[in-house]
């Protein structure tokens, strides 16, 4: 069940600093769209996706998931139906993967063996096979695979929303890479709505349907990929195409060079 | 009230004397403790086995209920002065012993590794590099010990060695509400002035080590 | 040594009778102190600025010698053991909740961030993740604590409250060594029995959890 979220005219301030995090964000993502939020650090787009399921409250303005008004709703419950996935993982350590990854479900009171059917299907999607893996300890493993846990444990419950918060900062190019191509075979697959941050520009561009460029707290471009590269709307995004070299996900990609 | 006024009136000397003692005891043990536990735990900071043997028996001495200590060298050294300072001194060994080795274990081994590089003889870069550096955490020690032994040598009054102690004895045989609250306070004034008077100058000894203060 | 033997035989329960009120003296004393401290803990982790002055009074508290705090408090709550009561479980909520609010803080912030985000309530993540991973300090304070509350009972046989004191100054009064030093190997004996058996569970629980 797809899911859009919606952003009417949100501000938020924190105390002591010199400009507000969000100013007069406006801004709609439709149902089923990936949408990766750019921009450099300071510039809002963490803070923007914390206030989708309330673990930062916004001064003024309204955000609306699924038409309904965030605020309105208890903020546990809103949070059990909405997937969250950070850069540190933050997966429990004294708890196995299978433990990690069966804790909504867990606190959605699921009977055991629905449960038990959820991890073992969920660590196969993210290509951890579950009699190797579902018994281990965090510690156990290594940060690709922390972090592939990490997207197991949020897809549990089986959200239509996403919230990533540069999840692949901490891993290697090389690992980077096969996350980010499995998590777009997810994404195809099921049509989830995903907002994902990133301050890398190239996984920006590969990833994201529409990319929402932020600077300053201000929407600086909410565009597709190939529209932000060949009409920058600001200055801002015109030095961040340049600061990167990018390749497209798809109409500027040579044939044979592939994905 | 009046009775407080009027104690300190009638048996004023007689109450510093007794602050006179307890502080006394309590130093004494202090030195003592200092001279043994210290150069002790140097070297169990170098050796290891010597390390493992120390916590062993100091450990085990330090969860010994002190009372059961101080008393228990009545039978051998009688009552009075002797057994109270022996036992305080016992008492205040082990927080100054552990501490010291954990400060020595802890020095910053690129600032030895530098020193060492320097060319520094082991006596001048123990005066001058290790033990700066490793007083605040020994201090703590020392100031653990300090606490521990204000609060033990009331205990010693009961053997015939004088201080604050005799006062609450005193007090709880007769009864005498304010003989109590004397004593009491006095005590308790005494060691939160003490331990006062000792955190700052752990703090000035952290700063001076280079150590953010807590 | 054999003379010894014979006396601490012969007179059984003028050693185990005090025991058994210590042990008395001690459960009470811990079971309070834990129900105690928990509720602090928990009201200084939602108030978090009240931490520094909380725990800077009960450590003056702790500070203070037992007996001078036995001293003032006789006036007001009378002799026996009640007033040891009191005054111990004053003293091992210092112990106690620094180190159990040292530990909950001490959890990695990302851990209670993924936490909350999965929309686990608060009261949840204290109970699932927080206390669990903090348990090896919990634990380590708990061992503090007991070992305390054994040694300044002690001197709580001063204040009429019974316990294992009694067997020492009684032995001192009367120059009884065999009471002494058998009063003596009881407390030790208690003290290292009860470190080593909470240290065993301390290991148990830190291999559990630190991984």
């Amino acid at each position: 069940m797809p899911c859009e979220v919606e952003f009417e005219d949100v501000t938020k301030r924190f105390p002591g600093a010199a400009r507000p995090a969000l100013d007069h964000v406006s801004l709609k993502v439709e149902a089923g769209e990936f949408v990766t939020v750019l921009g450099t650090s300071g510039c809002g787009k963490t803070t923007m996706i914390k206030c989708v399921n309330r673990l930062v409250e916004p001064d003024s303005g309204t955000i609306r998931v699924e038409g309904e008004d965030v605020s309105a709703a208890d903020p546990a419950r809103l949070r059990q139906h909405i997937g969250y996935v950070i850069q540190k993982v933050g997966l429990f350590p004294h708890m196995t993967v299978g433990e990690n990854v069966a804790t909504v479900p867990r606190v959605l009171k699921w009977d055991k063996e629905r449960i038990q059917a959820r991890v073992d299907e969920l660590l196969a999607l993210v290509n951890l096979d579950p009699k190797e893996f579902a018994g281990r300890y965090p510690s156990q493993l290594s940060g690709g695979q922390q972090q592939r846990v990490g997207l197991a444990r949020a897809l549990a419950a089986d959200p239509s929303l996403l919230l990533m918060d540069e999840p692949f900062g901490a891993i290697d190019a090389i690992n980077r890479e096969a996350l980010q191509d499995e998590l777009l075979r997810i994404h195809q697959g099921s049509r989830k709505t995903i907002l994902f941050v990133t301050h890398d520009i190239n996984e920006a561009l590969k990833l994201g349907t529409r990319v929402l460029v932020m600077d300053a707290g201000r929407v600086q471009q909410f565009d597709t990929p190939k529209e932000i590269c060949e009409h920058p709307a600001t200055d801002f995004v015109r030095s961040l195409l340049r600061s990167g070299e990018f390749r497209l996900r798809s109409a500027y990609v040579e044939p044979g060079e592939g994905i | 009230m009046q009775n407080v006024l009027a104690y300190f009136s009638q048996n004023g000397t007689e109450f510093v004397q007794m602050v006179a003692t307890h502080l006394w005891l309590s130093a004494v043990a202090l030195a003592l403790a200092t001279v043994i536990a210290v150069p002790l735990g140097i070297l169990g900071a170098r050796f290891r086995r010597l390390d493992s043997v120390s916590e062993g028996v100091w450990g085990t001495l330090r969860i010994i209920p002190s009372l059961a200590l101080l008393l228990v060298l009545i039978p051998v050294l009688g009552t009075g002065t002797l057994p109270a300072v022996v036992s305080l001194t016992v008492l205040a060994i082990p927080p100054i012993l552990i501490n010291t080795t954990t400060a020595f274990k802890t020095l910053p081994a690129d600032v030895l590794e530098a020193a060492e590089g320097m060319g520094m003889p082991p006596a001048r870069e123990l005066l001058t590099v290790k033990l700066p550096l490793a007083l605040p955490v020994a201090f703590a020690g020392f100031r653990t010990a300090t606490s521990e032994v204000i609060a033990s040598a009331m205990l010693a009054a009961y053997i015939g060695a004088g201080g604050l102690g005799d006062l609450i004895f005193t007090g709880l045989g007769l009864m005498r509400t304010d003989l109590l609250w004397i004593g009491g306070l006095s005590v308790a004034a005494l060691s939160l002035a003490v331990g006062a008077l000792l955190s700052l100058a752990e703090a000035r000894m952290r700063r001076r080590a280079g150590m953010v203060a807590a | 040594m054999g003379a010894y033997l014979e006396f601490w035989s012969e007179h059984a329960e003028k050693f185990l009778d005090p025991l058994a009120e210590h042990l008395q003296i001690v459960g009470v004393t811990l079971l309070i102190s834990v129900a105690l401290a928990a509720v602090v803990s928990v009201a200084l982790l939602r108030h978090p600025r009240a931490k520094g002055v909380v725990l800077q009074l009960l450590s003056a508290v702790y500070a203070i010698p037992s007996l001078a705090l036995f001293a003032v408090l006789i006036p007001v709550t009378g002799l026996g053991e009640s007033t040891a009561v009191l005054v111990l479980v004053a003293y091992n909520q210092y112990l106690l909740v620094r180190n159990i609010v040292t530990g909950i803080d001490g959890v990695d912030p990302s851990v209670v961030e993924a936490a909350r985000g999965m929309g686990m309530s608060d009261a949840r993540i204290l109970r699932e993740v927080q206390v669990p991973l903090a348990l090896p300090l919990i634990m380590a304070g708990l061992r503090l604590a007991v070992i305390s509350t054994i040694g300044i009972a002690t001197i709580a046989a001063t204040i009429n409250a019974g316990g294992l004191g009694t067997v020492l100054f009684d032995g001192l009064r009367t120059l009884n060594s065999y009471k002494i030093v058998g009063g003596t190997l009881e407390c030790a004996l208690l003290a290292i029995v009860a470190n080593a058996a909470l240290r065993l569970l301390e290991s148990a629980v830190t291999r559990r959890v630190v991984r």
